[in-house]
């Protein structure tokens, strides 16, 4: 204000001035600098307030990068704690194919250093000349990767990621699965428990320069979240026993496959579960599917004799049999039902329920089935869990197969009596066998150590422990298994050997051979089933190809895991008796067992 | 009055030079730390790798065919036979 009022022209200048007075001009001026400076203020706030966040955008999408934080793959353990299955890392060396192209007179360099053609990734990189990423070789160790990158070839970058190790290799594969190359479970646990141990990767924000080199870690944006280890309640060491005795046996026996799951009879945790043939999980690209298939639980098989406990299970709950009568009669060994010849091996003659589990009768086991009521029979069959998923969280479970109760016939039910007609899984075998070993009480068989598996009562204590004495006879004198007898333990147990069906019926030549027991049988620890498929060599008696592997396995579990002797000096009949304080003998029994009979025909 | 003016300016200037070295020193510092950081972190990363590579080499020391082998073969150690076994009550 002071300016315009000096500004003021005297009165008398007025008269004297021609043209535009210097007042006017000052107005124009100022008023011509005022507008543009308002303007460029406008301009400025536009700029720096109100599209402030747009420019600042456009400006770090120039520069900044958001690069992610790899994260490792949690830790497989065994239940003591050794690894399963370890992440280390490995780099990836990746490319921009055009900046590499720019210099292809290092190429051959470059293609040496990766242990590659020069050629073919020449022209590889020329066809892929439009992008930016391309990888050159994934998974190397890290110093070869390093090697590759102290060559400081432009356009060449490594990318840390992880790759899965199994020291156990094949000895665990089934059980682990493994992963693909992007670190995901692809079977088994890994792809189980895929989203517990895969973590979640972090991410941080870079400043990049205009070739793409890292210039400065700015901020962290998502810290990294590094993948939980996971406890299996797999025992190495007995898994790698059951491992290299079902080898022997599937090499002794010229068998096509062989499976062997141990339950821990009081908490349904897995200890060992095998199947062979396997693969070696550290190199998956040679194995065939028949190969990766983990057959204790993804394969079914007529039970054949091996369900004879649990449908004396519903005999005892019925009422109308005890362990020791009434007496079955067996003679002649065989007993045409409704056209069909059901037979044994042997005339067993006159037996109690029992003996129709020691001697492994078919015949009796028919009578006994067609004495029971069918809903009975069918409700033990289906709370033994057969005809259901185990629920036990692996993926690719089979259920099996069991027809709805009221839908059986006559022929039908007798035959499901000694285990033909419906198909069951390993486990589900197992976990049958080990809810009679656990007084009755069925557990969700588990991988995990320690979950809470949730429990049910199936059957009362009482017959639970009945039977497990009718089992018991199995390994004794006169009986189908004496194999499968563990030194200084009790064994409770049953074989079974059954026909295979194959197309249009059963196979008159092949077989599955197995074996299902309990030890030590007076306290039920643990619960192993063994499975031997289509054994062409010796012998196809449960009680002769399977048993033995049990015992073996078995006996060293019973060690492994420091189980107390139950049956000290009470071997088996005629054994050596030690001294007092010794235990007995741990030669192999001379006793033969009898033939365990395979049925012809199974459903009509 | 103008010499209240005066200070309250005065002190205004200082803290606005104070908050601006304030910001330089900062920023100087959070550099400082994040290199720091970042180095640190590079060395957990490296000791991890290591924890890995050793717990793998442990595991395939400790596979049990492994421990078989070298204890039957190179220690010659036995199963015990059951006359040596001596049961303790």
């Amino acid at each position: 204000m002071d300016a315009r009022r000096h500004a003021k022209p005297p009165k008398h200048a007025r008269r004297h001035a021609a043209g535009p007075s210097a007042r006017k001009r000052m107005i124009v001026v100022v008023g011509l600098l005022g507008l543009a400076a308002t303007g460029l203020v406008a301009r400025a706030f536009d700029l720096q307030v109100v599209r402030k966040q747009f420019y600042q955008a456009q400006g770090d999408a120039r520069f900044l990068r958001e690069m992610p934080i790899p994260v490792s793959r949690g830790t497989i353990f065994d239940r003591n704690g050794e690894p399963l299955a370890v992440s280390t890392p490995v780099m990836s060396i990746w490319a921009n194919p055009s900046e590499v192209l720019d210099n292809d007179e290092r190429i051959p360099q470059l293609a040496q250093a990766l242990g590659v053609n020069a050629d073919e990734l020449k022209s590889r990189l020329a066809q892929r000349s439009d992008r930016e990423f391309v990888y050159l070789r994934r998974q190397m160790s890290p110093e070869a990767a390093q090697a590759v990158l102290d060559l400081g070839i432009p356009g060449i970058n490594g990318q840390r990621e992880f790759k899965r190790y199994y020291p156990s290799g094949e000895v665990t594969a089934h059980v682990l699965g493994f992963t693909n190359i992007d670190d995901h479970g692809q079977e088994g646990l890994e792809l189980a428990y895929d989203d517990w141990l895969s973590g979640k990767p972090g991410a941080k924000r870079v400043i990049r320069d205009r070739m793409g080199h890292v210039v400065e870690d700015v901020e962290q944006v998502r810290a990294p979240k590094p993948g939980r280890n996971l406890t299996l309640s797999i025992d190495r060491r007995i898994q790698f026993l059951a491992y290299s005795e079902l080898k022997n046996t599937v090499e002794k026996f010229q068998a096509d496959s062989a499976s062997m799951v141990i339950l821990d009879a009081r908490t349904g945790e897995v200890l060992a579960m095998v199947n062979l043939p396997t693969y070696n999980p550290n190199a998956i690209d040679g194995s065939k599917p028949a190969q990766r298939r983990n057959r204790a639980m993804t394969d079914v098989l007529e039970p054949g004799s091996t369900i004879k406990p649990v449908l004396m299970a519903a005999a005892l709950s019925s009422g109308k049999f005890t362990p020791t009568s009434p007496i079955i009669d067996t003679t002649g060994g065989h007993w045409y039902f409704q056209g069909h010849d059901i037979h044994d091996t042997h005339n067993y003659g006159l037996l109690t329920p029992t003996g129709v589990i020691t001697k492994s009768s078919n015949v009796g086991a028919a009578h006994i089935a067609m004495d029971l009521d069918t809903t009975l029979m069918y409700d033990t069959y289906r709370a033994f869990g057969f005809g259901n998923s185990t629920d036990s969280g692996f993926p690719g479970e089979a259920p099996g197969y069991l027809r709805i109760g009221r839908d059986w016939r006559p022929l039908e039910k007798a035959i499901l009596g000694y285990g033909y007609g419906l198909n069951v899984t390993v486990l589900q075998l197992a976990n049958a066998y080990a809810t009679i070993a656990d007084d009755g009480v069925m557990h969700t068989p588990s991988f995990i150590k320690g979950e809470d598996n949730p429990a049910k009562q199936i059957i009362s204590p009482t017959i639970a422990r009945e039977l497990i004495r009718m089992m018991e006879t199995v390994t004794g004198p006169g009986s189908t298994a004496p194999q499968a007898r563990i030194a200084n333990y009790a064994v409770a147990g049953k074989t079974g050997t059954a026909h295979k069906a194959s197309v249009g019926g059963y196979d008159k030549h092949s077989y599955t051979a197995a074996f299902a027991g309990i030890v030590p049988a007076t306290d039920p620890r643990l619960v192993g089933v063994v499975v031997v498929d289509n054994p062409k060599k010796g012998s196809y008696y449960g009680g002769m190809v399977s048993a033995p592997v049990f015992s073996r396995v078995m006996g060293g579990a019973l060690r492994l895991l420091d189980v107390p002797p139950d049956n000290i000096g009470r071997w088996y009949v005629g054994g050596p008796l030690q001294g007092a304080g010794g235990l007995a003998g741990s030669q192999p029994p001379s006793e033969t067992p009898i033939d365990d009979a395979p049925i012809d025909e199974g459903t009509p | 009055m103008k010499v209240v003016s005066a200070l309250a300016t005065i002190a205004l200037l200082v803290a606005a030079l104070a908050s601006a070295l304030g910001v330089v020193w900062t920023r100087h510092e959070s550099r400082v730390l994040f290199v720091q950081w970042t180095s640190l972190q590079n060395q957990r990363d490296d000791l991890n790798i290591e924890y890995g590579k050793l717990e793998l080499e442990q595991a395939t020391y400790a596979e049990p065919r492994r421990i078989d082998d070298e204890a039957r073969q190179k220690l010659g150690m036995i199963s015990p036979r059951p006359q040596d076994i001596r049961l303790l009550h």
